[in-house]
This record gives C-alpha cells, sequence and structure tokens, in this order.
C-alpha cells in the first residue's frame, strides 16, 4: 500500500516536467548517430528477459502479460504516463513488493546467464537484491557517515577487511563521480550533502557491491537540471560496466540515455525496440501521440 | 480563502443584498470572536504554566523557610537523614541513593525490554499481532502503581527470597524490577512511535542493498530513530525518579545511604508519603523537609528534562 501511494507522489512531481516533442525527438537522434545505433545492433546479449509477467495489488491487475528483453550494458528505459505501472515493472526485478502484503507476481524474469527465475518462491529475495542494486526517486543516505554509506553493503555481506572496505569504498565514490567533492570529508554525515550528491551516494552505495543490474525509479525528478545532468552523464558512464533500467517521466532524458525505449501504457508493454527508432519512427500511434506530447 | 472568495465576489455584485458597512461590522464581529477564541486558547496552554509555576513557588517558599534552619551544606553532603530522631539530621544523601538506585534497577529491566519491544512492535510485527499487543501494553501502563507496589511485596520479592535466601522483605531489587515493568509502556511506545516515524523509503534503500529484516532495524532504523528513542529513554527514567508507590511499598521505610540494590532503602518519592501519612507534625521542620525533598526530585526531572532536550537536538536526523 505504501508504494502505491509514494509512485503515484512520485508520478505526480514528474508530471510537470512537460516533454517538448521536438527537442525529444532531435536528442534522439543527435545521440544516435550512425555508429551509435551500429553499435547496439540485434546482437547484444540479453542479460534480464521478462516472459508473459503480470503483477497484481491484491485483485488490481497492474501489470498485464509483459514480455521484454534487457540487453546486457545497455541502458533501458521504461516511458509512459502516470499509473502505466512502469515503477511496478522496475520494482519487480529487485523483488520490493515482496515488502508488503497482498502484491502477486504471475510469470517470469529470467537473469542471465544463470537463468534464474527472480519471481520463483524458492529463490530468496535478499539473494536478487544483493545482485540488483537499486537507486530512487528522493535521495535516501542513511543517517550515517559518507562512506559507511557506501560501506552499507559491504558490511551486510560479512565483509570485515577494513583495507578492502576502504578501497572498495573509493572505487565507488570514483564511479559514481563524487570522491573529489567528498575525499576529504567522508566521516561527515551523508546528509549534509545537497541533494545531487546524496542521489550520486546512493549510486556509490549501489556500485560498491557490484551489482549485475542497477535500477533507477525516477533518479532525477527530485533534483535541479545542473544535479540532473551530473546523473544523467553518470548513467552514461555506467553503461559500459552495468546494465542499467531506468524508470523516467522526462521523455527528453529517456532519449538521452536510453539506448532502449519501452512505452507503457495502463499495465501493457504497447512498444518496445532500440530507443532511436522509437522516439523517430514508432509503429504504434499511441506511442507517437504520448511521445510527441499529444496525450499524457 | 473562503473569506476572500465570498469578499471577491460580494464586491463583483454591486447590488449585492449587504451593504458595505455591513459587512464591515460582520468582519468585526468574526474578527471579535477569532480574538475571544484566541484568548480562550492561550489561556488553556497557561493553565500548565501558571500550575508549574505555582509548585514551584510553594516549593521555594517552603524550602526557604527549612533552609533557614538546616544549612544547604549539611542538607548536600550529611549522609543521615533522620528528621523522627531527638536530634534530627537532614542529609540527603540517603534518599538520593535509594532514588538512584531503585531507577537503576528499573532502567536496566526498562530500557532493553522495552527497546526490543518497540523494535519488535515496529519492525516484525505484522499488523494483526501489533493490534493484539499494543493494548496490552496500554493496559500494563494503565495499571495503579499502588497495585505495582503490592505485586512486588507479594510476588517477585518473595520470588526473589527463592533465590536469595537471605534477602529482606523490602529490598531495592524487587521494588526496581516491579518498576521497571511499569516503564516499559512509556519507554516501548515511544521508542516505537520513533522508529515508524523512520520513513519507508530509507528501509526501501536498505532492502534493496540486499540487507535483512535485522540488518535494516539495527543499521538504519535504529540509528534513524536513536534521538526519539533516546528521548523515550529519558522519560523512563524521569518516571522512574518520580515513581513513589511502589518504592514506598516494596523498598522499605528507612533511609538507608547504600547502593547495594538488596538492601531496603527510602527514596526521595517515599519520604514525602511518609511525612504525608502524618508521621511529622504539620508546620514542623521535619515537614517542612519535604519540600526541600520535593525541590531536590524537581531539579532532578528538570535536569533530565534539559538532557533530553540537548540530546534530541544532537541526535535529530534530517529525513
Amino acid at each position: 500500500m505504501v508504494s502505491v501511494a509514494t509512485m503515484r507522489m512520485s508520478e505526480q512531481t514528474a508530471a510537470d516536467t512537460q516533454v517538448q516533442p521536438d527537442a525529444a525527438a532531435g536528442a534522439a537522434r543527435s545521440l544516435n548517430s550512425p555508429e551509435t545505433t551500429a553499435r547496439i545492433g540485434s546482437g547484444v546479449p540479453v542479460k534480464a528477459s521478462v516472459e508473459n509477467f503480470s503483477f497484481y495489488y491484491g485483485d488490481f491487475k497492474a501489470l498485464k502479460s509483459i514480455s521484454m528483453p534487457v540487453h546486457e550494458k545497455r541502458v533501458t528505459a521504461l516511458i509512459g504516463p502516470s499509473g502505466c505501472g512502469k515503477s511496478t515493472l522496475l520494482r519487480t526485478f529487485n523483488r520490493m513488493h515482496d515488502l508488503y502484503p497482498g502484491n502477486r507476481y504471475e510469470g517470469t524474469i529470467r537473469l542471465h546467464p544463470d537463468n534464474t527465475n527472480l519471481l520463483d518462491p524458492a529463490v530468496d529475495p535478499i539473494e536478487v537484491r544483493m545482485r540488483i542494486g537499486m537507486v530512487f526517486q528522493k535521495p535516501n543516505p542513511f543517517p550515517k557517515s559518507i562512506y559507511e554509506n557506501v560501506a552499507y553493503g559491504l558490511r551486510i555481506r560479512g565483509e570485515r577487511n577494513r583495507s578492502a572496505i576502504d578501497d572498495q569504498v573509493r572505487e565507488a565514490l570514483r564511479g559514481a563521480a563524487l570522491w573529489s567533492e567528498v575525499e576529504h570529508r567522508l566521516h561527515d554525515p551523508a546528509t549534509a550533502l545537497s541533494g545531487g550528491q546524496q542521489q550520486r551516494l546512493c549510486i556509490a552505495r549501489c556500485l560498491a557491491t557490484q551489482p549485475e543490474v542497477l535500477l533507477f525509479d525516477e533518479p532525477t525528478s527530485a533534483l535541479d537540471p545542473i544535479a540532473t545532468a551530473s546523473i544523467e552523464e553518470l548513467i552514461h558512464e555506467l553503461r559500459d560496466k552495468v546494465t542499467i533500467l531506468i524508470v523516467t517521466h522526462n521523455m527528453q532524458q529517456a532519449a538521452r540515455v536510453s539506448d532502449y525505449t519501452a512505452y507503457m501504457y495502463l499495465g501493457e508493454l504497447m512498444e518496445f525496440g532500440e530507443t532511436n527508432q522509437i522516439f523517430v519512427n514508432p509503429t504504434r500511434k499511441e506511442t507517437e501521440d504520448y511521445i510527441t506530447g499529444r496525450f499524457g | 480563502m473562503q473569506e476572500t472568495n465570498s469578499g471577491g465576489a460580494a464586491a463583483l455584485v454591486p447590488h449585492g443584498p449587504l451593504s458595505v458597512s455591513d459587512r464591515l461590522a460582520k468582519k468585526a464581529l468574526r474578527h471579535f470572536k477569532e480574538r475571544l477564541i484566541e484568548l480562550l486558547l492561550l489561556g488553556a496552554a497557561f493553565v500548565s504554566v501558571l500550575t508549574t509555576v505555582g509548585i514551584i513557588w510553594v516549593l521555594v517558599s517552603e524550602s526557604v523557610n527549612f533552609f533557614g534552619t538546616v544549612s544547604i551544606w549539611s542538607f548536600l553532603t550529611d549522609t543521615m537523614w533522620t528528621p523522627l530522631f531527638a536530634e534530627p539530621r537532614y542529609g540527603i544523601l540517603p534518599l538520593l541513593a535509594g532514588t538512584l538506585t531503585t531507577s537503576a534497577v528499573a532502567l536496566i529491566v526498562a530500557i532493553p525490554l522495552g527497546t526490543t519491544i518497540a523494535i519488535y512492535l515496529s519492525e516484525f510485527a505484522r499488523p494483526t499481532v501489533r493490534e493484539l499487543v499494543k493494548p496490552f501494553l496500554e493496559l500494563l501502563g494503565g495499571i495503579p502503581t499502588i497495585v505495582y507496589g503490592y505485586f512486588a511485596l507479594m510476588v517477585v520479592i518473595p520470588m526473589l527470597q527463592l533465590l536469595m535466601p537471605e534477602l529482606s522483605g523490602f529490598n531495592m531489587l524487587g521494588a526496581g524490577i516491579v518498576m521497571g515493568i511499569a516503564i516499559i509502556p512509556y519507554v516501548s511506545s515511544l521508542a516505537e512511535d520513533a522508529m515508524r516515524a523512520v520513513p519507508m523509503s530509507m528501509r526501501e534503500g536498505s532492502y534493496a542493498m540486499g540487507a535483512t529484516r535485522l540488518q535494516t532495524a539495527f543499521r538504519v532504523v535504529f540509528p534513524a530513530a536513536l534521538s526519539g528513542i533516546l528521548s523515550a529513554y529519558i522519560l523512563g527514567i524521569s518516571r522512574a525518579v518520580g515513581e513513589t508507590m511502589i518504592v514506598a511499598v516494596a523498598a522499605g521505610m528507612q533511609p538507608n545511604f547504600t547502593v547495594n540494590p538488596l538492601e531496603p532503602a527510602q527514596t526521595i518519592s517515599a519520604y514525602i508519603v511518609q511525612v504525608a501519612l502524618g508521621d511529622l507534625p504539620h508546620g514542623s521542620i521535619g515537614y517542612q523537609s519535604i519540600f526541600a525533598a520535593g525541590l531536590s526530585l524537581m531539579l532532578m526531572t528538570l535536569a533530565l528534562n534539559l538532557v533530553g532536550h540537548v540530546v534530541r537536538r544532537r541526535y535529530r536526523e534530517a529525513y
């Protein structure tokens, strides 16, 4: 129940960011230059595959038989109007729905190469979350120091070696482009950082444990444009190391950062394809209407 | 909001039923009513202020009389409290030792148990279990302390005597344990409130890292709620220090300068009860000593409240 409420809220706040259709299409075009498109190609390995996945909040069927691939070391954006279920789908990947009673999964999400079905009741959600990190809409650093925030994942995995933790914390903060800003105050409280820094800290927190997939749930909707730009840049850098799924309300952002885009509407996957194709030449009328701002 | 709307609408309709002066009169009436209600609310708020000031005034003025006879120095340093003796001595230390010892025993019981209950209810219990357990805790908090006192005397101390046969029939250990049980609800309910106020997003952040419920509760929720939890402890300490009936019934009535919980002793509050029962003539110096004792007790709780205030500010997390 709480999750639904937070999701609704998040979608409302982000709904204010209206889309400029031409700009979005333009951004897509510039990003997806011929080389980029060639690099994406169709031979990209699949990291996770969603097969006939449905999701229920109690009796309400929030997601209806969704099937789509998530390509390895690429950025996949989930877009769609409020209430379309994109956050619900994202949160399924690390079994966040298990935290609340009355939620039910149907179908499978397989994580490759080992073909584990993430939704199998026999699979421990903690094991899933150890492999798949998540960055939330609102930065949620823990009430600890900057250092301890990043070390958190290592500590709960039982890492005791101080120098190993030191190294990984440093690496993670570098990976999240935060190191130079915090290296002299690692032991200050994390809450003293600015919003954008906090969000990068949350990314560093995930990176420290080297997840296979990173989930971003509208990571910039609570940030100002400059902080947003730095997060987008970071996502762009991270795509070489980790598979990324991002929910966004900002169509320009989807066009800027993603390689693949899934357009969802009322719990259904309307269209999935390379971002370039979805933004420039969508096959479905509904997708085009949404992307060009005629609807949504 | 409504006011400006109706005002605006009236202004747009020039031939409305009310003239300008009528409308102004209405406004003046409304203004008067608002002021009246505000004053009533202020008065209600001042009842507590006036009561506190009144109590302080009584305590201080009576204590001044007392300290006219007994010097503050001997009050604070004398190790005997013997107001009923022919040669009375008024050293607060024995009573203070009794108060602190019983309180310490109570806190050793109440803080771990109260915290555990709070963590369980806030982080682990299913809603149905929580709804079942909370009324019982509230009931525990609603039991009159005199009942607890006899529970200590009739049940807990005899049980302790099974373990320690030489234990006296009145002792600070039994009284303290029961006092601890009595303040568990205060500690647990405030601590639970503090933990439940930690936003769900913070727990989700921890779970998303692969943390278990136990790890999330102890490494994230507990530190995030620390300021509220410490306030709960300080409230618990205040209750323990001021608690009267349990210690009056079960800890014994002889001032005894010791911190050994196995011995009987009198606390400040229990002494005040004893005098109130009429052992000392009204108006005598012995009678006035209860005000000095009461003032000491109040200063202790005041100090605790101040500490609580500082702690809340120091450990408050912005989330």
